[in-house]
Parts: structure tokens; C-alpha cells; sequence
């Protein structure tokens, strides 16, 4: 029989955090701070909107692009919020999850060998999703001093005259790193000279903890040539839902859309409705989970500091990203032992690029009760190990 | 800086004032001294504790019970209220808009014992021209915590 796969897709590397959480599934007591997703349960006014739309049955497809209503609260959103203006029919299109958004923004853009500018570490879907769009990724390593946010001078170091897209992942999955405005004017500088598009994943633009965040779009001459991807999973704890959404010039929104009829038809119509409630009325959640995160954040930066563990301060998103290189041991090694011997997963930096080598992502999207328990795990892990080290 | 730590303890008051300074990002003795502040303001009016007395042996009744008074020339509903309110088994009394005027809780040890308070001591006053007596068969949520649930944590596993 002939081989029936695609080379292509054989070659991609599955995605380094599942390893832990198979462990982690095995183990009973095991605590795990590895997972990116919210534990609040999502607001019950947005719910009972879902279910209200399914008692009126409302169990059709959308339009392609998403319902009219939705698209417009989208809008309205991102001109309150971000100071961008987009037109509704035509820059906005809904898809499932904020990850979709990202595949078919990259088909729509990429011919073959275009390449693509990944700024690691950050989420494992870029460097797949831009393979299987035909392109070439083109790694940006962040460096700790700073602060893991991407500078001019890295990024125009990797341009090349084949660059197209850079993608832009802030506030950063797995570093927690932000980009504020002057930062962004620096690199909107290089994109306008250089003729190149961006791609700002700002999933997580609600969760920051050191001023508002700023979309790149809203900087002079950058709407035109970026795609704003968002979507409802972390600001409003809906990961379930799948909803998410790009906005971006008509033309990228326009084909991007024409993959979408075709392989997914439209996002989920339950979602979309309850996703309208979320705008409308869910700014108070939203400042009430964000304070709650930003208290877990101050709690583990504090814990870190009392054990002397090195970590830079993030202001986004709800991970942490200890240096670990002291100990001597590599990422993979430390998340493996503490693993074994303290129950406790975290996911090794390098599940996010070779750059996260030395660091570990610790998520808090956990109660202060956990994250306690896990910190005096940790505290005991790491004075375990100096001992060792000065045994040596 | 007092709606960030009263938002805090409001549903924890036993966290220790450390604790509490650094999830806030504030200085610790600043906090006590806010803390401090807001007690002798009265802005802080007790720590209790939240009790499902529905898991131990100790039987417990409540009841609210709806009062329409005959408000008093120059004092209004005070002076009935505060009559009301010095009853060691009055657990809370408010003023009310709508049919009637006091709302009372109450807590007693059996059916009997709320009956006869009802029915000695409530009715009996000068000022009360009627009650209705609600028992609380079940507490489903008190004080914003959900008291029937044992919520875990239901995230499955996934990649990325």
C-alpha cells in the first residue's frame, strides 16, 4: 500500500506540553499549573444569553462572516478600547477561536517561501500554521533582558527581502511579556520602511497589569497593513465557546473569508450570541477577573523574590516565566523532576521555542489556595537542589 | 486603596494583613492602617463566619418574616426597628419599599421557638399591624457563597 500521508504534516513536531499533561492526567495528586486557560467559569449573564438564543431557536447557520450584530459590538470594542475603526461588513470577520484566525490569516497572506517572522518564545500554532500555509518561519529568539519583548533591531536583523508577515504576540503566551506604545512605534517604524505585514495576536489585550494595552493598529499607517486577531476565550473566560475574530484590510479579510465558507462555513451561533452579551455587558467581569489575576501575579512574584528565583516581571496575560539556569539543569530536566518528586507540572520553556530554554511558564489561572501549595512545593524543590549543588 | 482591600475581605477576613499587602501591590503597614481606620469608622462592623449549620448535628431554624408597622410621628420606623433589632434571636432587620415596611430574620432553635416569638413578642407590640412568617426551608447561597456545591476543577488536558 502507498504511504498515505503527507510528508508535510508527518515532519511537524507535536506540541511539547502535551508530554506533562499525559504524565499529569496519570498521577493522582498531582497539582498542575500548565494550563492556558481561565478558571473562572464564564460570566452567567453571557451564558444565559447562549441559552436564551437556544430556547428562541436560534440553531441556524450565521452569515460566513459572523452575525451582523456581533461584528458591530466587535467594532464598537476595538474603537473604545483600542482606538482602531473598523467597518463592520467588510475588516471584521468571526471565526472559531482566536487559532483559526491564525491559519487562515496566514493561507490568505503567504505564497510559497514568503517568510514569516515568529518571535519566540511564544504559542506553538505560529511556526506549524505557517508551514502548512506554504511559508517559511523565521525565528526572532526574545531575550530576558528585554524583558521578552521584540526590538527593532532584532526584528530588522531577521527581515530578509522575502519577509512578509511578522507576527506580533502580545501581551506574550508563555512569557507574560507586553509591548508598550514606544516599543510598538519602533517596530511599526521598521514594518512601514520594510513594506511588511503584521499579524497582532492580542488575545490576552485585557489582561495587563501596567496601563492599557495598545494594539499596533491604532499607530499611524500600521491599520492597513495589520491583521487584529481577538477573541472571547481569555478576556471573558468563554475558551469552550471557540469564538474568536480578525480584523484587518478588506482585501486579507475578503479571501480569508473565502477559506472559511469553505472549510469551516461559520463560527458557532450560540457562541456569537452570547459573545454580543459579553461586549455589550461584560466589562465589570472583566475588571474583576483581571484584578484577581494581577493578585495572583503579585503573590507569585513575592513568593519568587522570598526563594531568590530570578524572574522578570511580566505585566500581561496570566503566566510567569522563572529562570531556572542556576541549577544547571535544563528545562525539560527541572519540569521532569519537579514533576516526579513534588507533583507539580509546569510546562518547560522550550515547549515554546529554544529560546525558553532555562525558564519555565507557570500559569496562574489557579486559586491563591493552589498556587500556595504549589509555591511551597516549589520553595522546598529548589532549596533541595542547591543543597545538592553545593554537595557537589 | 479601601475598595481594593474590602473587595478582598469581604470574602476572606481571616487573610493576614502580609498576605494581603502583597496581592494588592501595597505596603503592609499602610494596610493595617487602613484596616485599623475603617474599624473605628465602623466601616468594618465585625468578622463573622459563614456557617452551613445544615452539616452539623445542631439544629438551627430561620424565618423571615415581613412586619408592616404604623410608622411613629418624629422617628419614623426607628424606634420599632430598634425594639426589634435588641431581640438576641433577631439575626438582621431592614427597612423594605414596597407591601410591607421591617424585614426580619430570624433564628431559633425549633419551629416552636420562632412561632412563640412571633407570636408573644412581634405581634404583641403597639406599632405592628401585621407579620408573615416565611421558614427557610433550604440556604442554597449566603453571603455570595454557594453553599450546596462541591464545584472541582473540570479543564481537561489539551494541546497547545
Amino acid at each position: 500500500m502507498r504511504n498515505p500521508l503527507s510528508d508535510e504534516v508527518v515532519k511537524i513536531k507535536p506540541s511539547g506540553i502535551r508530554k506533562f499533561f499525559d504524565i499529569v492526567a496519570e498521577m493522582k495528586d498531582a497539582i498542575s499549573l500548565g494550563v492556558g486557560e481561565p478558571d473562572f467559569d464564564t460570566p452567567w449573564h453571557i451564558r444565559d444569553e447562549g441559552i436564551y438564543s437556544l430556547e428562541k431557536g436560534k440553531t441556524f447557520y450565521t452569515s460566513n462572516s459572523g452575525l451582523k450584530e456581533l461584528r458591530e459590538e466587535i467594532c464598537n470594542y476595538l474603537q473604545r478600547k483600542c482606538d482602531v475603526s473598523y467597518t463592520w461588513n467588510t475588516d471584521v470577520i468571526i471565526t472559531v477561536g482566536g487559532s483559526e484566525a491564525i491559519d487562515i490569516g496566514l493561507r490568505a497572506m503567504l505564497n510559497p517561501d514568503d517568510e514569516v517572522i515568529i518571535p519566540q518564545p511564544s504559542y506553538v500554532s505560529y511556526e506549524p500554521c505557517t508551514i502548512l500555509a506554504g511559508g517559511k518561519p523565521v525565528i526572532i529568539n526574545l531575550k530576558a533582558e528585554n524583558e521578552f519583548r521584540l526590538t527593532a533591531k532584532e526584528l530588522l536583523d531577521a527581515i530578509t527581502e522575502k519577509t512578509k508577515v511578522l507576527i506580533l504576540p502580545f501581551p506574550n503566551n508563555p512569557t507574560g511579556a507586553i509591548m508598550e506604545k514606544e516599543d510598538l512605534e519602533a517596530i511599526a517604524k521598521v514594518c512601514i520602511e520594510k513594506d511588511i505585514f503584521v499579524m497582532s495576536d492580542e488575545i490576552y489585550s485585557e489582561l495587563t497589569y501596567k496601563g492599557k494595552h495598545v494594539s499596533i493598529a491604532s499607530l499611524p499607517g500600521m491599520k492597513e497593513r495589520t491583521i487584529l486577531i481577538n477573541g472571547f476565550s481569555k478576556a471573558y473566560a468563554m475558551t469552550g465557546w471557540r469564538l474568536g475574530y480578525a480584523c484587518g484590510p478588506k482585501e486579507i479579510i475578503q479571501q480569508m473569508t473565502k477559506i472559511h465558507q469553505f472549510c469551516i462555513m461559520c463560527a458557532p451561533t450560540t457562541s456569537q450570541y452570547a459573545a454580543v452579551e459579553a461586549l455589550k455587558n461584560g466589562d465589570e467581569d472583566v475588571a474583576a477577573m483581571c484584578e484577581s489575576y494581577n493578585q495572583r501575579r503579585r503573590f507569585l512574584m513575592n513568593r519568587f523574590r522570598e526563594m531568590n528565583l530570578e524572574c522578570f516581571e511580566p505585566f500581561g496575560a496570566f503566566y510567569v516565566f522563572p529562570c531556572i539556569k542556576e541549577f544547571g539543569m535544563t528545562s525539560d530536566e527541572f519540569a521532569t523532576r519537579f514533576l516526579e518528586e513534588e507533583k507539580v507540572a509546569v510546562v518547560p520553556g522550550t515547549a515554546f521555542g529554544d529560546s525558553g530554554e532555562g525558564y519555565l511558564r507557570v500559569s496562574y489561572a489557579y486559586s491563591i489556595e493552589r498556587l500556595k501549595l504549589a509555591m511551597d512545593r516549589l520553595e522546598r524543590f529548589v532549596n533541595k537542589l542547591r543543597e545538592e549543588k553545593k554537595n557537589k | 486603596m479601601r475598595e481594593q482591600i474590602l473587595t478582598v475581605i469581604e470574602k476572606n477576613s481571616r487573610i493576614d494583613i502580609k498576605e494581603l499587602a502583597v496581592l494588592l501591590g501595597l505596603n503592609e503597614l499602610d494596610v493595617a492602617n487602613e484596616i485599623k481606620a475603617m474599624e473605628e469608622e465602623g466601616v468594618i462592623g465585625g468578622y463573622h463566619t459563614l456557617i452551613d449549620w445544615e452539616k452539623t448535628s445542631i439544629e438551627k431554624v430561620n424565618a423571615l418574616i415581613e412586619v408592616r408597622v404604623t410608622p411613629q410621628r418624629g422617628q419614623g420606623f426607628d424606634s420599632i426597628a430598634e425594639r426589634i433589632y435588641q431581640y438576641p434571636e433577631v439575626s438582621a432587620v431592614y427597612l423594605i419599599s414596597g407591601g410591607y415596611d421591617l424585614l426580619v430574620s430570624l433564628e431559633g432553635k425549633s419551629l416552636k421557638d420562632i412561632s412563640l416569638f412571633v407570636s408573644d413578642k412581634l405581634s404583641t407590640l403597639d406599632t405592628v399591624l401585621s407579620t408573615a412568617t416565611h421558614f427557610v426551608l433550604k440556604k442554597y447561597k449566603d453571603h455570595g457563597t454557594i453553599l450546596a456545591s462541591n464545584k472541582t476543577d473540570e479543564r481537561e488536558t489539551f494541546t497547545p
